[in-house]
């Protein structure tokens, strides 16, 4: 079985605008789109770029547009497209360096912006060799947000970080609360202010597509939405004088 | 071009380079720290690490007990010191990780939950989930976040090491997204490169895996160590190599072959444990070695099932209950659904060996560092000692921290002392790389890096499996050989600058005809079977303490054949004794 598989171009060096090229693949039952743009660069042409690594949907290198939609090459499969047909693009809503290839240092801004690592005494440098305790049930409410692979999907399919680049955006607002939410963690105060923000979690309209994207059931428009719950009550607690 | 300086400069933001990086920061505020990695830390190869970390916890646990099954699991070919120094500082590193964050897996009264792995005799691996690789490269990285003097070089590939005098002095990069030339100077350098299991074909490597940091100290002259020692895992996905993690057996799978037989009792493992109860060095809880060597004898005797292009075995997860998995191991249920179309509550995995880990690498002494004066090396590119012949699962992550800590902060220390090397010397060879790489560029016909790539793989495998001969490694080092002269000639034909991907493919390649010299080269000198080296040649196929209970050392020779060595081995804890699992373990001294 072969698939045509059209690919939106850019060599910036080549040329100033995108182009479109089409190119043939064999196929069977198990060949993921990763697997066939390797067939074409080792096979027909060297020249296509794209970012990849694990294979298996945790790296999170290799998202791209599969006819519109935000995916990872790695874990979906050609013989799901045999009918529809196939155009890959790079990532929509950020800025194209080549071919597949975005840029990913608003991203990673991003994400570095919200504190997102546990802040409390412990972990400031008073060393006891003991673990906190932390039971099956604390830890449920936020493992889920801990399963961020950081691919950059849910960004590009957030509208309002496709209107506006400077929105925190589902995943980093989400990895802010799973260190909220964390029991061992005390850094809330010193995260709210930038998620009360204009950029933070009432830039988002709750359309929910960040959540349908996601390759890995992290759910980020539910840890926006309880970011709002937070922040709202937050909000409210500094104009009563204080902070809990 | 340009030029930065760093006090320290850490090659690779996995696991171990982003520990180092974070000892470095944390042993003095002052010192300048560069990271640089060719991909984004989070996608570095820790991240796909499933099963867990191990370090000695429980009450019924102890030290010795962890260098035991180490040095067993080593067949006796690990540093016993460095054995000892890792297990005593495990625990600790385990805590300072959940310090940081890691949501490692707990009882219910919100304790550290441990869990069985192979070649353990006691429970002593810390898990999160079946991620726990990308919890602890997550952790890593975004604690790494909090310190304001470690300054990243992300997406930048390192060309070679700059050494002037025996001592280093810095690194040569391009920056992928540009094309240009760094120099980047450095007091101490760490490299935390991780392995070279894309030199196989059938791995369950990321496709970034290919011994780059290895190639350049052993360019430079750092002893490649105990390369021989290439880990099967014995659970990859047929077809991709995607790895199920050794903790679906910790948890309670069984291996069957295509007739439902539990064949691992036939390897000296059994007698058969019932089903459900796991038992420590038992069965499916034997080392990866012997499992692995377990199906390629299941293989020869015609035994195994189908799947695709591959002969398979099955991983048995079906008494677990879909609950218990979705628990335990929730990855491992979405990749088999995803690659295999298995539900692995109510189906068995399809799986079969991949090539996954590099036993082998840069020799360091105990401080990690090598040969070069203030070159360290740490994580799977670097050979501590602490895996010898057999790595055990659950010991490298856990090695990731210990000696990616160890090794920031000996970094450190060197850099306090030393000053930076002279500019105008090092210019020179910068000025020789620009100059290789405008030959390669420049070149329009020519050898295609992927013919010799394919080869490569496909020779790895013949000759450097599970199960060798003298014949077979004599054939694959020709061939190595033969690809070395090709690769002199090879053409790259995309000429652009702005993430020229292929460019870096085929130096990666080159490190990888390096890398595979050194370890069909190894794998032939020793004229032996031990732990991951097993040979079916005449005489060979048993362990020879008398000749060979020492580690192999390869050094590179220019454009000469490479040459080998061989270095005494650290046993002044457990001297050698009969490596046995199962019930053959308790008439077997230890």
């Amino acid at each position: 079985m072969k698939l045509d598989i059209t690919i939106l171009r850019y060599l910036p060096e080549q040329a100033a605008e995108p182009f479109s090229q089409t190119y043939s693949v064999p196929y069977d039952a198990s060949t993921s789109v990763l697997d066939a743009l390797t067939y074409i660069k080792e096979e027909l042409d060297p020249t296509l770029s794209y970012r990849w690594s694990c294979r298996m949907a945790i790296c999170g290198s290799c998202g791209m547009m599969i006819n519109g939609k935000p995916i990872l090459g790695c874990n979906v499969f050609l013989r799901d497209y045999a009918k529809t047909g196939m155009l890959i693009e790079p990532l929509a809503h950020f800025p194209v360096e080549r071919d597949l290839i975005i840029d990913m240092e608003s991203f990673l801004t991003h994400l570095e912006a919200v504190k997102p690592y546990l802040i409390n005494k412990k972990a400031q440098g008073v060393q006891t060799f003991e673990p906190h305790v932390q039971t099956p049930q604390q830890m449920d409410k936020y493992q889920q947000f801990s399963n961020c692979i950081n691919c950059g999907l849910c960004y590009s399919a957030c509208p309002q970080f496709g209107l506006n680049p400077e929105f925190i955006g589902p995943a980093a607002l989400t990895l802010a609360h799973r260190y909220n939410l964390d029991s061992r963690d005390q850094g809330q105060a010193e995260r709210m202010p930038m998620i009360n923000s204009e950029e933070g979690a009432w830039s988002c309209t709750f359309v929910g597509y960040c959540s349908e994207v996601c390759p890995k059931q992290v759910d980020p428009a539910a840890a926006v939405n309880q970011s709002k719950v937070t922040s709202a009550t937050d909000l409210l607690l500094s104009l009563l004088g204080g902070r809990s | 071009m340009q030029q930065h300086d760093f006090d320290i400069l850490v090659v690779g933001g996995g696991g171990a380079g982003l520990r180092a990086s974070i000892a470095a920061a944390e042993h003095a505020s002052d010192l300048k720290i560069g990271l640089v990695s060719k991909v984004y830390p989070m996608r570095s190869h820790t991240v796909a690490a499933e099963g867990g970390a191990a370090a000695v916890t429980l009450e019924k646990d102890s030290f010795q007990a962890h260098i035991e099954d180490t040095v067993m699991g080593s067949d006796w070919l690990a540093e016993q010191q460095v054995v000892d120094y890792f297990v005593r500082h495990a625990h600790a590193e385990l805590v300072q990780m959940e310090h940081w964050g890691c949501p490692w897996s707990r009882k219910e009264d919100g304790s550290i939950q441990v869990r069985r792995f192979g070649g353990m005799k006691v429970e002593r691996t810390w898990f999160a989930a079946d991620k726990t690789g990308f919890h602890m490269l997550h952790t890593l990285y975004q604690t790494s976040l909090k310190y304001s003097q470690i300054e990243r070089l992300d997406e930048f590939f390192v060309l070679d090491l700059v050494v002037i005098d025996d001592a280093i002095a810095g690194v040569i990069a391009i920056q992928i997204a540009t094309g240009e030339l760094h120099l980047i100077r450095a007091k101490s350098v760490i490299l935390a490169t991780g392995g070279a299991g894309r030199v196989f074909r059938f791995n369950t490597n990321g496709g970034i895996v290919t011994g780059d940091g290895m190639a350049m100290a052993y360019r430079h002259g750092v002893a490649l160590r105990d390369m021989e020692f290439v880990q099967y895992h014995p659970t990859g996905l047929p077809g991709s190599g995607i790895l199920i993690t050794e903790a679906s057996r910790g948890e309670g799978g069984i291996m069957i072959n295509k007739d439902g037989y539990r064949y691992l009792q036939d390897y000296g493992l059994g007698p058969e444990t019932p089903l459900g109860k796991p038992e420590n060095k038992y069965m499916e809880l034997g080392p990866r070695d012997k499992l692995s060597q377990a199906f390629w004898q299941e293989q020869q005797a015609g035994r195994t099932g189908r799947y695709g292009e591959s002969d398979v075995v099955y991983l048995d997860l079906r008494h677990l209950g879909e609950k218990y998995l979705q628990e335990r191991l929730p990855f491992i249920c979405e990749l088999a659904k995803a690659y295999v179309n298995v539900d692995p509550a109510r189906e068995p995995i399809p799986v079969r060996p991949a090539v996954h880990y590099t036993m082998g690498g840069i020799m360091t002494d105990a401080q990690c560092e090598t040969s070069i004066k203030g070159l360290y090396a740490a994580g799977e590119c670097a050979s501590v000692g602490l895996h010898g012949a057999n790595r055990l699962g659950s010991n490298s992550l856990t090695e990731l921290l210990v000696f990616g800590r160890l090794a920031g902060e000996q970094a450190a220390a060197n850099a306090q002392t030393q000053d930076f090397a002279s500019l105008s010397t090092m210019q020179e060879q910068l000025n020789q790389q620009q100059q290789q790489l405008a030959e390669l560029s420049a070149r329009d016909t020519g050898e295609s890096w992927v013919e010799i790539k394919k080869e490569l793989l496909i020779t790895m495998e013949e000759g450097c499996g599970i199960y060798r001969t003298e014949a077979g490694m004599q054939k694959t080092l020709n061939t190595i050989r033969a690809l070395q002269q090709r690769y002199k000639n090879v053409q790259v034909s995309d000429k652009s600058k702005v993430y020229n991907t292929e460019l870096f493919m085929c130096l990666e390649l080159g490190f990888g005809l390096d890398i595979a010299e050194a370890t069909c080269l190894g794998a032939l000198e020793r004229r032996e079977s031990r732990g991951a080296h097993q040979r079916l040649d005449e005489g060979c196929t048993s362990r020879n303490d008398e000749e060979f209970l020492r580690h192999s050392l390869v050094y590179y020779q220019g454009q000469e054949d490479a040459r080998l060595e061989w270095q005494e081995v650290d046993t002044s804890i457990l001297p050698p004794a009969v490596r046995a699992y199962g019930d053959a373990a308790k008439g077997a001294k230890s």
